[in-house]
């Protein structure tokens, strides 16, 4: 398991204050995306963040655009988890594709403070911090297999792999 | 038949994507397939940044271009036409029962025609491309019934501005929300389209209207494939009904810097600002344009504020041209943009300095969205917008009708 501090912000934290619209089509690599990480909502993150760190958030993170680069940026910056007390529909699809845990727990939202130091077991849904355990729930069958694979383009990779040889053999 | 909850894998009718189809190209190529699985399906409509505005765009654009050409893809769109939401409507991929994904938030907007329209991000594009594929989770449904009129100086934009302040801006997170009642019967496909589109800012996965005569009429001179209307069951379950009577709602102004922080045009009138933008793929369309055509008709804009217009597509050009908007929206001191996405998403066309507030027609007011972190926008109906931007100040529209 790996160390890392918590970044804490409020509620509705949206795609453009994570990762700012005008960059979208200019920036492609993602440590240049991680320099522009919430840049609109704390200009101090990018400079200060630690690989292994984790964010923890009100309700609706990720609320807004679907630009993928909001969950891409957080990852780039070495930011092992997002807690949040939920998840704007799009944002968790896009995180989970590309392989960025995003936890749901209303008591780690509430409990943990800036500069927590943290811990995740994800293999047992739990999130640890100091004397204090948090559980988060299992994500849904339908998407362990996509982290399992490491994203959803790894994911496709290799069931078209499959079906291709299943076709060879019935050829 | 499915039931709210279930996962579900789908094969969607039409996937869409813009000016990110480029960094879609570059997943693509990742999964090592060849070909796309169904070119026909797939919809390429360039808007984001047109014309291109850096030698990047350029470069996305030229990417697109060449990929279109190589897979054979039939629908694709160039910068001349217009915002994705609109042109994929106005070409009628939007229909009755179909499954549209698309790498846009506001992919909602085609619940107005009765589709189930969603949006996903970059790397599912591509994997569709891949595979002609996707899994969903079969959402809940929230219910709003309109019932009553709206008053004049009133317009949908108005009502789902109200709607969103109430519930918030996760209220509907992952449902379905359904529009119904005899307001929302009411309603020209314009006006719904803005209340489908807007779904997305109380974090619904869908928007829908029943299909009905406004509906049909619409494709008549459109449909180029068959449809099929499907209609919610009469005894189908909802998460929740919302009712609301339009007819006691006023004009409403969404503050900086969430979409929920609304409040009626009377309470924060008098709030200066320095650019007023009228259009874009909520409020782009004809009775739009009209509406601050007529306020603007014969009267000059605030010298303070830059009035900026954005039609939604060129089909909307043409017809606001045609009828003499243009004309008076031009005489009366605006900028007539491009049909484009233009500034709402901080990359060109009136991107705002420090300290600079914009009253705007479009959807989203977060922080930084259309220039520096340190600007402010204000959301509001187009009428609202042109009766302001005539004082310079938020104005209620109403003593300009």
């Amino acid at each position: 398991m790996i160390k890392g501090k918590v970044w804490k912000y409020g509620d509705d934290v949206n795609t453009d204050i994570i990762f700012p619209g005008k960059y979208t089509y200019t920036l492609m690599e993602p440590a240049e995306m991680a320099k522009h990480a919430l840049e609109d909502l704390d200009p101090e993150f990018a400079r200060r963040v630690e690989p292994g760190d984790v964010i923890v958030a009100g309700k609706n993170f990720g609320c807004g655009s679907s630009r993928e680069q909001a969950a891409a940026c957080l990852k780039a910056a070495g930011v092992q988890a997002v807690i949040a007390k939920s998840f704007a529909r799009i944002y968790f699809r896009n995180a989970i594709n590309l392989g960025l845990p995003v936890l749901q727990s209303g008591e780690a939202s509430e409990s943990l403070q800036p500069g927590d130091e943290v811990e995740i077991d994800f293999a047992g849904g739990r999130i640890i911090a100091g004397g204090r355990v948090f559980k988060f729930p299992p994500l849904p069958d339908s998407v362990i297999g996509i982290i399992e694979a490491g994203g959803l383009i790894e994911f496709t990779k290799k069931k078209m792999q499959t079906r291709n040889r299943a076709r060879l053999d019935i050829e | 038949m499915v039931r709210a909850g279930e996962v579900i894998t789908v094969s969607p009718d039409y996937y869409l994507s813009h000016d990110n189809a480029a960094a879609i190209i570059g997943e693509f190529r990742k999964i090592g397939v060849q070909a796309v699985k169904a070119p026909q399906k797939i919809v390429i409509i360039l808007d984001h940044i047109v014309p291109a505005a850096a030698e990047k765009y350029a470069q996305n654009h030229k990417t697109i271009r060449e990929f279109v050409a190589e897979q054979n893809i039939p629908n694709f769109f160039d910068i001349q036409h217009g915002i994705c939401h609109q042109v994929l409507s106005e070409a009628s991929f939007a229909l009755p029962g179909k499954i549209i994904m698309g790498s846009d938030s506001h992919t909602t907007t085609y619940g107005a025609f009765g589709a189930f329209a969603a949006g996903i991000g970059r790397t599912e594009v591509a994997s569709i491309w891949a595979t002609d594929e996707i899994w969903l989770r079969v959402p809940e449904t929230l219910k709003i019934e309109l019932a009553g009129t709206m008053s004049p100086g009133v317009s949908a934009k108005d009502i789902i501005l109200k709607i969103i302040g109430d519930n918030g801006a996760d209220r509907a997170n992952y449902m379905a929300v359904e529009f119904t009642g005899p307001a929302a019967r009411d309603m020209t496909i314009a006006s719904r389209m803005v209340l489908a589109n807007m779904a997305a800012e109380m974090g619904a996965k869908n928007g829908y209207f029943e299909p009905d005569d406004k509906t049909l009429e619409w494709l008549e001179k459109r449909a180029k494939a068959n449809y099929e209307i499907v209609t919610s069951d009469t005894d189908a379950a909802y998460e929740s009904v919302l009712r609301y009577d339009v007819t006691s709602i006023e004009p409403q102004v969404a503050c900086p810097h969430t979409v929920d922080n609304v409040k009626p045009v009377p309470v924060v009138e008098g709030i200066k600002f320095h650019q007023a933008l009228i259009g874009t793929c909520t409020n782009g369309r004809l009775e739009d344009l009209a509406i601050a055509a007529h306020i603007l008709k014969g009267k000059a804009v605030h010298p303070q504020v830059r009035t900026l217009v954005l039609p939604a597509s060129r089909e909307v050009y043409l017809d606001a041209l045609r009828a003499g908007v243009l004309q008076i929206l031009s005489e009366s001191g605006c900028v007539i943009l491009n049909p484009g996405c233009g500034p709402c998403l901080g990359a060109h066309e009136g991107i705002l300095a420090p300290g600079e507030v914009v009253l705007s027609t479009s959807n989203r007011n977060f922080r930084g969205r259309m220039g520096s972190r340190e600007s402010e926008i204000y959301l509001a109906s187009p009428a609202t917008v042109a009766a302001s931007a005539l004082e310079g100040k938020i104005t209620d529209p109403r003593k300009y009708l």
